[in-house]
C-alpha cells in the first residue's frame, strides 16, 4: 500500500481517484499510473473507514459483539450475524444443538440477505455504468425485503436478530405469507433486469473482456464468492463445507468461465434465482418448535423464566455481566456471504470475552486483487471492475 | 440496430408507466410501523401504583454495546430501589435492543416514535422524565389498539 510511483516518461501521469468519488462505494482511494488512458499500475489505498472492530471484540462479551457484526457488511447484516453466531457456536461446541426451526429461520434470513445485497450490487453497478432504470427497480424489490426484515426484527438495516443458540424471536404472523408472495414474484423481476441489461450492447461493451483474472490468479489471490465462480472455480462453502441446514436443501452453484466483469454479473444474477429456490424450499420445510436453545449455560434464558424463577434470574445476571465462559481454545468458521467467504477466527482463553478475534473479510481480499484485473485496461474500466467486485467498506476496513 | 435495444428497454419501462406508484410521499403520507419496531426507548410504570418499574439492577447499562445508558440509583422509603437519574444518550445509541432483551422487569421497552432528528446535541440525552412520558403515551396507544380489536 502507498507505493510511490515514479513517472518514467512524459506520456505517463499519476492520478488519484477518490477517496470521495461517487462510484467507489464508500471511501476507496485509488492511485493509478496512466500511460495516456491505459492503466500501467494501480494501487488501492484502504483504511478510511477503520473503526477497530477486532479490538472492540476483545473488550466485549460474545453476545454484546453481535450488533457490531451488523456494521461489517451493512448491506447483508443478517449474513454477518449468522456467520458470527455460527463461529461462536462452533467454539462452544453447540452447533448440533440448535433447534431446527431456528436453523431454518436463519437460512431464510441469510438468503433474503443475499438477494438484498445482490440487488444493491446490481443497482449501483448498473448506475455506475450508466443504466439508471435498473437502479430504481432493484431498490423497489429490496424495499420489499427490508419490510419483511422490519416485521421480524424491528430494524431496516442493522438487524441484530440472530443470537448465539438460535434467533431472538420467532417469526411474526404473516411473515411466511409475505415471503411466499415475494418468492413467487421475484423471478419475473430478475427476468426484467435481464431484459434491460444482459443483451444490451452498451452493457456488453462496458463489461465483456474487462477486468480479466485467470483461474490460477483468482486462487492465488484468495478471492472468494461470486468473483471466483466467475473465473471458473466451482467453490461454494454452502456446498463444499456445509453448515446449518444447507445439506438438506437443493440448489445449484452457477459457474462461468470467461473470468471477466460480465461473467461475474451473470453469476450473481443466477445466484439470486438459486437463493429464491432455497427460500421456496425453506417455506415448505420449516418445522414448528422452539427458536432458541434451552437450559444451556451459553444462552440467555427466556424472559418468563427470568421473571418467575429466582435461580434463573441469578444465572441471567452472571451471563450478562460476566459473559458466557467459552472453553479455552481457538476456532475458525467461514460462511458463504454475498461478497465471499466471511470468516471469524476466535481465540478464547476461557474468559467471558475473546482473547483475540480476527475477521476475514471478503471485500478486503477481493479488493487486493484489483491491480491484477486492471492492468492494461482503460481508466474508465476502473468503474466497472469496482462494480463487479462488489465490496463494502464497512467490511473491508472493519 | 440501435432502436432494437431501445425498444427492448422501453417494453419493460413503459409497462410501469400505467401502474401505481410504489413510493410513499413521506411527510403527508405515512406507512404503518411494525409492532416490533425498535425506535425511541420508553420506561414503563406499574399499572396500579404508577411507580417506575425499574429496580436499578444495571443490566441494561452493563450490556449496552455503545455505553449510552447512565443510571444513578436511589433508595425509596420502603427500601426498594429506583433510579434517581436514568439518561439515554441517543447520540450514541445504536438501537440494537439488547437493553430491552436483558431487562428482568419489563421496565424498558421500545416505542414507535421514530422521528428523532434535532438541532441540539444536548437534546439527544433523554432523561427519566422524558422516557416515562414516552412510555405513558406508547402504552395508552397500545391499550387503545387492543381495545379496538
Amino acid at each position: 500500500m502507498n507505493k510511490t510511483y515514479v513517472v518514467e516518461n512524459e506520456r505517463e501521469v499519476i492520478v488519484n481517484m477518490g477517496p470521495q468519488h461517487p462510484s467507489t462505494h464508500g471511501v476507496l482511494r485509488f492511485v493509478v499510473k496512466l500511460d495516456g488512458e491505459k492503466i500501467v499500475e494501480s494501487d488501492p489505498d484502504v483504511g478510511y473507514l477503520h473503526r477497530g472492530f477486532e479490538k472492540f471484540a476483545e473488550n466485549m462479551t460474545y453476545q454484546q459483539f453481535m450488533p457490531f457484526t451488523d456494521r461489517l457488511d451493512y448491506l447483508a447484516s443478517m449474513n454477518n450475524n449468522f456467520a458470527y453466531a455460527m463461529a461462536v457456536e462452533k467454539l462452544l461446541g453447540i452447533s448440533s444443538q440448535i433447534p431446527k426451526r431456528a436453523e431454518y429461520i436463519r437460512v431464510i434470513m441469510a438468503e433474503l440477505g443475499r438477494i438484498a445485497s445482490h440487488l444493491v450490487w446490481l443497482a449501483t453497478h448498473a448506475l455506475d455504468i450508466g443504466a439508471m432504470t435498473v437502479f430504481l427497480y432493484c431498490f423497489r424489490e429490496r424495499e420489499y425485503i427490508l419490510d419483511m426484515y422490519e416485521m421480524a426484527c424491528g430494524n431496516r438495516l442493522t438487524y441484530n436478530y440472530i443470537r448465539i443458540g438460535g434467533v431472538a424471536r420467532d417469526l411474526p404472523d404473516g411473515f411466511l405469507d409475505k415471503l411466499k408472495e415475494f418468492v413467487k414474484l421475484f423471478p419475473s423481476k430478475v427476468k426484467e433486469y435481464h431484459t434491460l441489461l444482459s443483451k444490451n450492447r452498451i452493457w456488453l461493451k462496458r463489461t465483456k473482456g474487462i477486468g480479466y483474472i485467470s483461474k490460477q490468479d483468482a486462487i492465488n489471490w484468495g478471492i472468494a464468492g461470486p468473483c471466483t465462480r466467475g473465473s471458473g472455480i466451482d467453490w461454494d462453502l454452502r456446498r463444499d463445507m456445509p453448515y446449518s441446514v444447507y445439506p438438506e436443501l437443493d440448489f445449484e452453484i452457477p459457474v462461468y468461465h470467461n473470468c471477466d466483469v460480465y461473467d461475474r454479473y451473470l453469476v450473481r444474477m443466477d445466484e439470486m434465482i438459486q437463493s429464491n429456490r432455497i427460500l421456496e424450499q425453506c417455506i415448505e420445510k420449516i418445522p414448528d418448535g422452539p427458536v432458541m436453545m434451552k437450559d444451556s449455560p451459553y444462552v440467555w434464558d427466556p424472559k418468563e423464566d427470568i421473571m418467575k424463577k429466582n435461580y434463573a434470574l441469578m444465572k441471567h445476571f452472571v451471563k450478562v455481566v460476566q459473559g458466557i465462559k467459552a472453553p479455552p481454545g481457538e476456532t475458525y468458521f467461514g460462511a458463504e456471504n454475498p461478497k465471499g467467504e466471511l470468516g471469524f477466527y476466535i481465540y478464547s482463553n476461557g474468559e467471558g470475552v475473546p482473547y483475540r478475534m480476527k475477521i476475514r473479510s471478503p471485500s478486503f481480499i477481493n479488493l487486493s486483487a484489483m491491480p491484477v484485473m486492471l492492468k492494461g485496461h482503460y481508466i474508465a474500466d476502473i468503474i466497472s471492475v469496482i462494480g463487479s467486485l462488489d465490496f463494502v467498506f464497512g467490511e473491508c476496513d472493519r | 440496430m440501435l432502436f432494437k435495444d431501445l425498444r427492448k428497454g422501453l417494453s419493460v419501462t413503459l409497462k410501469y408507466l400505467f401502474t401505481h406508484a410504489v413510493t410513499c410521499q413521506y411527510p403527508t403520507q405515512r406507512l404503518n410501523v411494525p409492532e416490533r419496531g425498535r425506535w425511541l426507548h420508553a420506561l414503563n410504570l406499574h399499572e396500579e401504583s404508577q411507580k417506575i418499574k425499574c429496580i436499578d439492577c444495571g443490566l441494561c447499562e452493563e450490556v449496552c454495546p455503545s455505553k449510552c445508558i447512565e443510571i444513578i440509583p436511589t433508595e425509596n422509603e420502603d427500601h426498594t430501589k429506583s433510579p434517581a437519574i436514568y439518561n439515554i444518550d441517543l447520540g450514541r445509541c445504536c438501537f440494537c435492543g439488547l437493553c430491552v432483551e436483558v431487562c428482568p422487569e419489563l421496565a424498558i421497552s421500545m416505542s414507535d416514535k421514530y422521528e428523532l432528528a434535532g438541532y441540539d446535541r444536548e437534546k439527544f440525552v433523554f432523561t427519566k422524565e422524558d422516557l416515562i412520558k414516552v412510555g405513558i403515551e406508547y402504552n395508552n396507544k397500545l391499550q387503545k389498539k387492543e381495545g379496538a380489536l
